[in-house]
């Protein structure tokens, strides 16, 4: 029997590909089951081609993988364009009224809107919500729980609409077992707590609002957009002003002068939207305001591919800005961390008084994740502000070892808080005194060293002796992952290296973890090798090799595998 | 009423005789009248020679880059909706690098005073045409003049509610403190056009041009600043007469009560942590 099991539910914008999406895997994972969700849709509406590949498996799973054992297809294109996917012993689940050619040899399963709701006019759930049962069918679960979800999902539409979710399931559920197919799933065992589905962005989301956020704002852009919903739609709930700005640049501005004034900031952007960011990107570092920017990549130059995804942005984010000044890089590669990473973002931000960035990109943003509760440890947010009576006048740049200068806040008390981008004084006031500007750019960059020493755990997986070694980073690392359980697997040792905590870059541990590396594989998602030109600036390693990807697709553990065994 | 002394601060770098030096006498004074502590007052601004302004009297101070004061004054009144934010910018930085935000400022109605020094030219670069140049107005980059008509900012504000709209004039300092006073006492937003002589850029609209166009709007006959389509008319007036005073008034709900969770104070003393159990929940 498999362990793990892979379907694509394919059709046009507002057919209804998500609205199945959801309450199936949800439905898997209460049964027990690891799901990875992957979303791939076009920057439009209605009409043109989506789909989701959702990974089933009995066995923990944090990558999608190539190869389907079903495919679900609202429409002829999701036959045309995915068929050749389908493996020999696959099924096809269609829509009858709308799929005319299906190869005959195929094993399938037809459904129309007439047979699952005679007489309704309800095609559309029909078809959706029999899917549903009709998956479920075939991996000889029960339908009970699904329609539980349904109510859930569609409680707003009304008891109609929710009954007729809960019929057509169980009739397409009770087909899929009148044909007698089943494709089961060896091991499968209910876990002691019930699992959690989350996405990148959602984690990320939770991860800021456990770790203090009071604050956000910025501008629709895919794929930041999924983080700025998911904070807001828990905003009025938890306490957080949320702010949608007339554009990327108000976006950033008003994070600064919020944070100026005491809160606990986020905003985010992605692709040109970043762009127009950058000139407030210096301003928070150089008024020292705490500042955390998620950056959502996606393929580019300019617009680029609005909805696919990429790791193209690494030197941008690192780079952004005129001259040098202090800033953190962190860009998690699954949910847990990128939970903590946000958390950890707010306080570094918070306790160094500059720019956070967290990186991350449309794979990550939207693939959900099947992820334990203890994955998310609780976190203890703290202020750093100091309040109560000044020694003295208030210089809120004073010069001190650490670049950190003790900071207060605008109206607690009668110290006054002056800051300015231009080039200031130790009491915040603009200069032109050369030696001053010395100074004061030492004091900044000085932060570095100390958020040196906070940043910089790798994740090393494999033999750490192995002489061939995959160096990654971000939201590459799932795919990389698998593709070294499985060659480790037919008895190939190797070692994976996972950089989430970028910059400062943490030089040490990155040459301690190559140490005996006879072939340094770096894997990314950009065409140029960003990482790996990083590598070799700050640590003089050159790679030996490189694993690109910019066709806009995430990495699978199979892409990964075929470079590999075209370099060894 | 307090001492005018409580607000000195650094050494003005302006040149001679230019028309924020009033600005800032009469500013001072309205604060020192509304007693206004140094510490209750946070200026905001942005690039150029009006956004100096904040170096020049002591008060928290936020000296941001160029047009975005509107945004981060904003940002700050939904972190801590106690403090008095004014923003002393210029028709350069405002009207040109930061249009955007003057939009969604009157929409939002955030409890800020918007203070535009309006000196028609940028003088922080000396010398090229502003958005409220006139037309024909030469400069170093236009030597043939500027070839379109000026925007007309205050129009704009009454066609979109802003909820209060006034005019000033640096040669009338004793109007623009009562001005000044009328508009940070005003709850919404507020904007404050100040026409600003400047004595070394712009040799066309000078305290004399000025002197002999500006009108007091409040001795028209009847005036009323509640009347819209009057308002506008006024707001659009320029050429051989400006109007000055209160143009248009409106009151409307503030930005800051759109957030019930501002009624808990400054975001600075709210708790922090949330259980994670509870953040969880709808994932499963």
């Amino acid at each position: 029997m498999p362990s793990d099991f892979n379907l694509l539910i394919g059709g046009a914008a507002g057919q209804g590909v998500h609205a199945i999406t959801g309450p199936l895997a949800k439905s898997l994972v209460r049964h027990g089951l690891f799901v990875h969700v992957t979303q791939s849709y076009q920057s439009r509406i209605r009409g043109g081609h989506l789909y989701n590949l959702i990974r089933v498996s009995a066995t923990p799973i944090y990558s999608p993988r190539e190869g389907l054992d079903l495919l679900v297809a609202l429409n002829q294109e999701t036959v045309d364009l995915h068929l050749w996917e389908l493996s020999k012993e696959g099924l096809l689940v269609f829509d009858a009224d709308e799929v005319k050619t299906v190869p005959e040899s195929l094993r399938s399963i037809s459904l129309t809107g007439d047979t699952l709701l005679p007489d309704t006019k309800a095609a559309e759930i029909a078809i959706n919500a029999g899917a549903c049962g009709a998956i479920l069918g075939l991996l000889g679960l029960p339908v009970a729980g699904l329609a539980d979800l349904l109510a859930e999902t569609f409680a707003d539409k009304g008891e109609e609409v929710v009954q007729l979710n809960r019929l057509a399931a169980s009739r397409g559920h009770e087909l899929a077992i009148r044909q007698g197919i089943r494709v089961s799933l060896a091991g499968v065992s209910f876990p002691a707590e019930p699992r959690l589905l989350i996405s990148g962005h959602e984690a990320m989301a939770i991860g800021a609002l456990a770790g203090g956020l009071t604050f956000i704002c910025g501008y629709p852009m895919t794929p930041w957009t999924s983080l700025f919903n998911a904070v807001s739609q828990r905003a009025a709930r938890f306490g957080v002003v949320v702010e949608q700005t007339e554009d990327e640049i108000a976006a950033i501005n008003m994070a600064v002068g919020a944070s100026f004034a005491g809160a606990r900031a986020l905003t985010g952007t992605s692709g040109g939207g970043f762009c127009l960011m950058t000139e407030g990107v210096g301003l928070a570092a150089m008024t020292e305001t705490p500042l955390v920017v998620v950056v959502a990549s996606r393929p580019g130059p300019s617009t680029g591919l609005p909805t696919r995804t990429a790791q193209g942005d690494l030197n941008f984010v690192l780079n952004a800005g005129q001259d040098d000044f202090p800033r953190a890089v962190l860009a998690p590669g699954t949910p847990p961390q990128g939970y903590l990473l946000t958390a950890k973002a707010l306080d570094l931000a918070e306790r160094y008084q500059t720019p956070v960035f967290l990186l991350t990109d449309q794979y990550f943003a939207d693939a959900q994740f099947t992820c334990s509760a203890s994955d998310f440890p609780q976190v203890h947010p703290a202020r750093e502000i100091q309040t109560g009576p000044a020694v003295g006048t208030y210089e809120r740049y004073a010069l001190t070892e650490s670049g950190i200068s003790p900071r207060r806040l605008p109206g607690f008390g009668p110290e006054l808080v002056v800051a300015d981008s231009d080039e200031h004084t130790p009491d915040g006031h603009l200069t032109e005194d050369l030696t001053v500007r010395v100074k004061m750019h030492r004091k900044r960059l000085a932060k570095l060293q100390g958020l040196a020493r906070e940043l910089g755990s790798l994740t090393i997986t494999g033999s750490p002796e192995a002489p061939l070694v995959l160096l990654t980073w971000g939201s590459s690392f799932g795919p990389v992952a698998e593709a070294r359980e499985r060659l480790q697997q037919t008895g190939a040792t190797l070692r994976l290296v996972h950089l989430a905590e970028i910059w400062p870059f943490p030089r040490k541990a990155v040459v301690q973890a190559l140490t005996g590396a006879k072939k340094t594989v770096v894997v990314e998602a950009n065409a140029s090798g960003q990482l790996a030109g990083l590598l070799r600036r700050e640590t003089g390693v050159v790679a030996d090799h490189l694993i690109l990807r910019y066709d806009g697709l995430p990495f699978t553990p199979e892409y990964i595998l075929r470079e590999l065994a075209g370099i060894a | 009423m307090l001492p005018l002394e409580l607000y000195d601060s650094l050494e003005p770098a302006w040149c001679p005789g230019c028309g924020n030096f009033p600005m800032l006498k009469a500013f001072k004074q309205a604060l020192a009248e509304l007693n206004l502590r140094p510490e209750e007052i946070l200026l905001v601004s942005g690039i150029g020679q009006s956004s100096k302004f904040p170096h020049y009297l002591k008060c928290h101070t936020f000296n941001g880059i160029h047009g975005r004061s509107l945004p981060v004054a904003t940002g700050v009144r939904l972190a801590n909706p106690n403090l008095k934010v004014v923003i002393t910018t210029g028709d350069g930085d405002q009207y040109g690098e930061g249009g955007n935000h003057l939009l969604a400022a009157f929409r939002r109605n955030p409890d800020i005073t918007l203070v535009v020094h309006n000196n028609q030219v940028y003088a922080l670069t000396k010398g090229q045409a502003s958005p409220t140049s006139d037309q024909g107005f030469k400069s170093p980059i236009q030597p043939e003049g500027v070839p379109y008509p000026p925007l007309h900012a205050l129009a704009l504000a009454v066609a979109q509610d802003c909820s209060w709209v006034g005019r000033g004039f640096a040669g009338m300092p004793e109007h623009l403190k009562e001005l000044y006073k009328q508009a940070i006492s005003h709850r919404g937003f507020a904007l404050l056009e100040v026409l600003q002589p400047c004595v070394s850029f712009n040799k066309v609209n000078t305290y004399q041009w000025y002197q002999a166009r500006v009108y007091l709007v409040e001795e028209e006959p009847d005036y009323a600043p509640e009347n819209e389509l009057w308002a506008y008319q006024k707001a659009k007036e320029w050429g051989d007469r400006i109007p000055i005073g209160v143009l248009f008034k409106k009151p409307r709900p503030v930005l800051e009560e759109a957030f019930p969770a501002l009624a808990a104070g400054p975001m600075a003393v709210w708790p922090l942590e949330r259980p994670v159990a509870e953040l969880l929940k709808d994932f499963y």
